[in-house]
């Protein structure tokens, strides 16, 4: 019978069935950070178990992180304990740590891909609800909370049910200076922010497959956005392509047994889903949020939408948004003007995003507004250490941009990069909920890292393609 | 937690609501309260941001209102609990005194955290969501019966369906939340499993 790749992945990694419905699930790669795990470690010492298999678990740092260069031990007593308490964890029990003393470390999402840890047919488990990111290789990866950390450490297992599959296919080609945030936020729109509940998302349709890896991630990382706990793209040649060479990839005939399985795991072309929806990628145009939650987005050439226009409770998420973001329902979202500028998260901090911004600063000479602070926050040291090479640090700080080390940052605000009072942030991250960036007041809007560079330069929301247009 | 070998089959007491969908887990536990190694004193800050923008606009958030300061059963909308999967939400909630969620959807890995630590979220239909609201509006200390057995919710004289995924069930009928024990019950058939993924066993050897 004909399957999804969710379903062949899920199936193939049962340990048992615990109860009806309900499965004992072996965890491939098990990836932990400083914030969600010390609880973790906690109750394993207290109930006097080890790390079943430190092998295939991996920790950074990377939430709570400062990024503004500062070194150990950090000034921030609560930033330090916490890294200090998962760099000791790992050395206790066998992890292998991406260290900040050696300029490993970086955002979860990040360093796996890159460092290949990442590949197709994998059960991927992250204290972190981005883990939905790694589907990009036609992983099935999932965020989960702490005492499941717990379980994973211990076990190397987790008890799962099985998610509904949704087929999403977006046919056609994104236009010219549209990006895979676009794609993402036009998703999120049209589907709602909880339509993925119950569901896991199958990415696919030609304008999916002509995404590269860095894209797909783009757009696998916002599946839960969607309500999606996790969403996938099946594994191909671009796949294979960006995975050949990286450390922790097969080589040789390995490499070879590697594509066979992964090429099994590929959702079989009659496969059944729960549901089918098509979009049409020549729709996708430059997205930007204008409320509290990433579903609240429009176009770039559109107007704010009246609350009116949503039925029971959307109304009432609305009325609060425009109160929250101090927006005008009717009013164009060009324009906005904003304080604050942010390009990096699990989203959009690989190098491909600063790659392209950069391209557009660099050619249009263009400088940041200087009512505006703007942060380019590399998504691992590695990204930062190919865009310093690439002399594209420079191009950046020409331009107005702080340029900073690796880390969540101003995604979640855990560390010192944070809104001030009620800023108004163009921001490259995935979430716009109130209080996000570490002011309770502060507001968010989610775009592509383009859009936040124009943005920055123009002092308020204007589209990237116009502002760039002889680039 | 002391009710653990108990189980949750039955939870009595008063509810309070939270309106609005989409409710996500930063604020019901903002990213401040995530910088300490432990979940200790989490409860004094569930919806903190909430309550505090409440105050300010002179008006009373439902956690400071002295008619729900008892209520153990939390009453919500859609797609609560979206968002981060930081299990300081439910932890916060649970030491703020909430036995359960009862709301129309959930986030997923919310729900999982819930159940994790012996909270169950049951679901309940749109129109019953609406009129327990309007009930806690006009009796704030009406009496609430969760039975997971029957999967049944009284308030007051009402009667109304819950729903609740039949593995989450029994484990917190049983007291089996923690999955923990259950999954180490396992040890040599999960050697057996790693065995039969081509990317770890020996014999096909990715490595």
């Amino acid at each position: 019978m004909p399957e999804t790749l969710y379903s062949k992945v899920f199936d193939r990694h049962i340990v048992r069935e615990l109860a009806p419905g309900q499965y004992q699930l072996y965890v491939g790669l098990h990836l932990i950070h400083e914030v969600t795990s010390p609880q973790a470690f906690a109750e394993l010492r207290d109930r006097r178990l080890k790390v079943r298999t430190p092998e295939r678990t991996f920790a950074t740092a990377d939430h709570a992180i400062p990024t503004d260069g500062s070194r150990r031990p950090y000034a921030d007593v609560l930033n330090e304990a916490q890294v200090a308490a998962i760099e000791r964890s790992a050395a206790d029990l066998g992890i292998r740590y991406f260290s900040p003393e050696r300029g490993e470390h970086g955002v979860v999402h990040v360093i796996a891909p890159e460092r290949g840890l990442t590949q197709p047919g994998m059960t991927v488990a992250c204290g972190d609800s981005h883990t939905s990111t790694h589907g990009a290789f036609g992983a099935l990866a999932f965020g989960i909370g702490t005492s499941q950390v717990r379980d994973v450490l211990a076990t190397q297992t987790l008890a799962m049910t099985r998610l509904k599959t949704r087929k999403v296919a977006i046919q056609g080609r994104l236009a010219a200076g549209i990006t895979a945030k676009d794609l993402a936020l036009h998703l999120i729109r049209r589907l709602g922010v909880r339509g993925g509940v119950g569901y896991a998302y199958e990415y696919c349709g030609s304008a999916v497959e002509a995404l590269s890896m860095d894209e797909r991630m783009t757009l696998c990382n916002m599946a839960i956005e969607g309500g999606a706990r996790c969403g996938y793209v099946n594994p191909d040649e671009v796949t294979y392509t960006y995975l050949e060479g990286r450390e922790y990839t097969p080589v040789g005939s390995a490499w070879d047994r590697a594509v066979a399985y992964w090429e099994s795991v590929r959702s079989d072309p009659n496969a059944t889903y729960d549901h089918l929806v098509d979009f049409d990628a020549s729709d996708v145009r430059p997205t930007v949020t204008w409320g509290i939650n990433p579903e609240q987005a429009v176009a770039i050439d559109e107007t704010l939408p009246d609350p009116a226009s949503f039925n029971g409770a959307d109304r009432m998420v609305a009325e609060e948004a425009y109160a929250f973001m101090g927006l005008t329902p009717g009013s164009p979202i060009e324009g906005t003007p904003i304080n604050v500028a942010f390009i990096g998260s699990c989203t959009n901090g690989r190098t491909s995003d600063f790659e392209a911004v950069a391209r557009l600063l660099q050619h249009s000479g263009r400088k940041v507004s200087p009512r505006v602070r703007a942060l380019a926050v590399p998504g691992s040291q590695r990204v930062r250490d190919e865009l310093i090479a690439k002399g594209i640090d420079e191009v950046f700080r020409q331009a107005g941009f702080e340029f900073r080390e690796a880390g969540c940052s101003m995604c979640l605000a855990l560390n010192a990069d944070k809104l001030r009072g009620s800023e108004m942030c163009a921001s490259s991250s995935n979430r716009n909920f109130k209080g996000r960036q570490g002011s309770p007041t502060g507001r968010t809007l989610l775009m592509s890292p383009q859009m936040v560079a124009a943005a920055a330069i123009e002092g308020a929301v204007v589209d990237a393609r116009r502002m760039f247009s002889g680039v | 937690m002391t009710e653990t070998s108990l189980g949750r089959g039955q939870i009595e007491g008063t509810a309070v609501a939270i309106d609005g969908a989409n409710i996500d887990t930063d604020r019901i536990m903002p990213a401040r309260y995530l910088r300490q190694l432990t979940f200790d004193g989490l409860g004094a800050h569930v919806f903190e941001d909430d309550r505090l923008a409440a105050r300010a606009a002179g008006r009373v958030h439902p956690f400071d209102d002295p008619g729900y300061r008892d209520a153990n059963i939390l009453v919500v909308e859609q797609n609560f609990g979206c968002g981060s999967s930081r299990e300081h939400a439910p932890q916060g909630l649970s030491r703020a005194g909430i036995r359960a969620v009862v709301g129309e959807s959930f986030g997923e890995i919310f729900a999982d955290n819930c159940v994790a630590i012996g909270v169950p979220c049951v679901t309940i239909e749109p129109a019953d969501a609406a009129q327990l609201r309007d009930f806690l509006v006009d009796v704030p200390g009406l009496a609430f019966r969760l039975d997971l057995h029957a999967k049944t919710l009284h308030a007051g004289n009402h009667l109304i369906r819950v729903g609740l995924p039949d593995s989450a069930r029994r484990r917190l009928i049983d007291g089996k939340w923690d999955a923990l024990a259950a999954l180490l019950e396992t040890g040599p058939i999960i050697e057996e499993a790693a065995k039969r993924l081509p990317y770890l066993s020996r014999s096909m050897l990715f490595d």
